[in-house]
């Protein structure tokens, strides 16, 4: 399989199967549509004639002939052999946790997918008990697996930031007994962050998630306190205190685009203005009938803002600044393994998450869904069944995944996106995916134009 | 090549072979929250790094 696309008057062309990415001149841009496997060793006369009208017959056949040579190199249209794999390679095990470390929230934001912080469970903070229980469920769930992820989530976990603390000295006290090492994060809206906690998150979390939105006036639109009052003032200061104090540590300001910020590339470019540059943001999901919410017919603006946002950036990065925005990031030589692309996230297969009451649900988003409930720490219940179900989740098990170009980098996308909004893990949210494609393009031409202005 | 530029010699195939040993970061928790991306993760095992 291979998908083509034209960006910035460049041709580029993505051998989906072996990850080979090419630039081609427009006399291949234009053959492709006409040629595939089986090749014969000359162009084929009646190829050569339908693009007669446009090149020399010559050129035509030399271009033939160079992507002959390339598939037998197997760069081009190379052969999916994974299948197999998807099907043999299944359980995993549970290597990642999401804590909900706080059902409560003291902003009221108004996208949130967590009802503003308590998933509709009722407001409640996790006492450490359930956190330890949870450390020693991981343990326990994690043969054969070193590196272990914890990540403090809420609502806002700085609400009840003793209990992490309390969890991280604990987790840290099994590593050496069970030869584990504890990556932790934390995301947070800011509004809580004191010195204290700064230098304790920069300490222990491998990475911190620091939201925001871009703009004064896009963030505090949404992301509002409980007087319905802006957000923006107080956490602007607080988060460059913690990035300078970060040094090299990994960390990311992330924000939520909706339909009244379809300019969302100022955002972006807003934040890199005010001094930071990991930057992820990411369009909302929500139901098409809700006002913010981004449907079809935006789609269109999107793309664009999304050329301009990656016309932006290559000129940030030309100029020698430093940028990297999240959503275009991605190592054409040295990515993940095919084993991890076929499933994505792993969530409810190597990762779960765990409410304040020892509730286990596939991840962050699933919970409060019932019928999607794994199991409770304290009653020592586990439903192996939901998790041999999103085992067998994977890019092949999804209809329209199965032949799609971008499978290998979104990887079947949000399973809970896909329950939520279709009702079925395996049915793909194809607003999402075309949102995804996109940003797909845009970060291979990144990429390419790197390689070509080196 | 005089029409084709290959960018990268990238070699999925290769990485089925000795990949999913589970040391790289489950993806939803590197950045965000609520959509997850893949291809933009790197992976942690060095052996399978080096082999392609």
């Amino acid at each position: 399989m291979i998908h083509k696309f034209k960006a910035k008057d460049i041709n580029i062309l993505l051998d989906v199967n072996s990850g080979g990415v090419h630039v081609i001149d427009d006399i291949t841009y234009d053959l492709l549509d006409y040629v595939s496997p089986p090749f014969s060793e000359e162009c084929p006369q009646k190829i050569a004639d339908k693009l007669s009208n446009k090149y020399n017959d010559k050129d035509i056949k030399e271009t033939y002939n160079e992507i002959v040579a390339l598939y037998k190199d197997k760069l081009l249209f190379s052969e999916d052999i994974y299948g197999d794999y998807a099907n043999t390679t299944v359980k995993s095990p549970i290597k990642a946790l999401c804590l909900h470390i706080a059902h409560d929230c003291n902003l009221r934001c108004k996208y949130c997918f967590a009802s503003t912080g308590d998933f509709g469970t009722g407001r409640k903070l996790m006492p450490f008990e359930t956190g330890k229980a949870a450390i020693d469920f991981l343990i326990e769930k994690s043969v054969g697996r070193q590196n272990l992820e914890v990540d403090f989530f809420g609502g806002e976990p700085l609400m009840n930031f003793e209990v992490v603390k309390e969890i991280v000295k604990y987790a840290r006290s099994k590593e050496k007994e069970y030869g584990k090492n504890f990556r932790f994060t934390i995301t947070t809206n800011g509004m809580l962050l004191t010195d204290d906690k700064i230098d304790f998150i920069n300490k222990e979390m491998s990475n911190v998630v620091l939201s925001i939105d871009g703009r004064k006036e896009v963030n505090d639109r949404m992301r509002v306190r409980v007087d319905g009052s802006g957000s923006y003032d107080k956490i602007v200061d607080g988060y460059k205190k913690l990035v300078e104090k970060r040094g090299d540590k990994e960390y990311y300001v992330r924000g939520t685009y909706t339909r009244y910020n379809l300019d969302f590339s100022e955002d972006v470019l807003h934040l890199y203005n005010i001094g930071f540059d990991q930057i992820s943001v990411e369009p909302v999901i929500e139901d098409e009938s809700v006002e913010y919410a981004i449907t079809e017919n935006d789609l269109d603006t999107i793309y664009a803002e999304y050329d301009k946002l990656v016309d932006k950036i290559i000129q940030i990065k030309k100029n020698k600044g430093k940028i990297n925005f999240f959503h275009f990031m991605i190592d054409l030589d040295q990515g993940p393994c095919v084993i991890k692309r076929l499933r994505g996230c792993g969530s409810g297969n190597e990762y779960v998450a765990i409410t304040p009451e020892g509730d286990i649900y596939p991840c962050h988003q699933f919970t409060g869904h019932e019928e999607y409930k794994m199991g409770n720490l304290y009653k020592h219940t586990f439903d192996e069944n939901i998790k041999n179900e999103f085992a067998g989740c994977h890019v092949y098990s999804k209809p329209s995944c199965r032949d799609c170009w971008a499978k290998f980098y979104c990887s079947g996308g949000c399973n809970a996106n896909n329950y939520i909004y279709n009702g079925d893990i395996h049915k793909a949210h194809e607003l999402s995916c075309k949102i995804m494609k996109k940003r797909l393009e845009c970060a291979i031409l990144s990429k390419v134009c790197e390689q070509l202005n080196n | 090549m005089k029409h084709i530029k290959t960018i990268n010699r990238a070699n999925l195939s290769a990485t089925a072979k000795k990949g999913g040993c589970g040391k790289c970061q489950a993806s939803c928790q590197s950045a965000c929250k609520t959509s997850c991306t893949v291809g933009n993760q790197k992976c942690a095992s060095e052996s399978n790094s080096q082999d392609r």
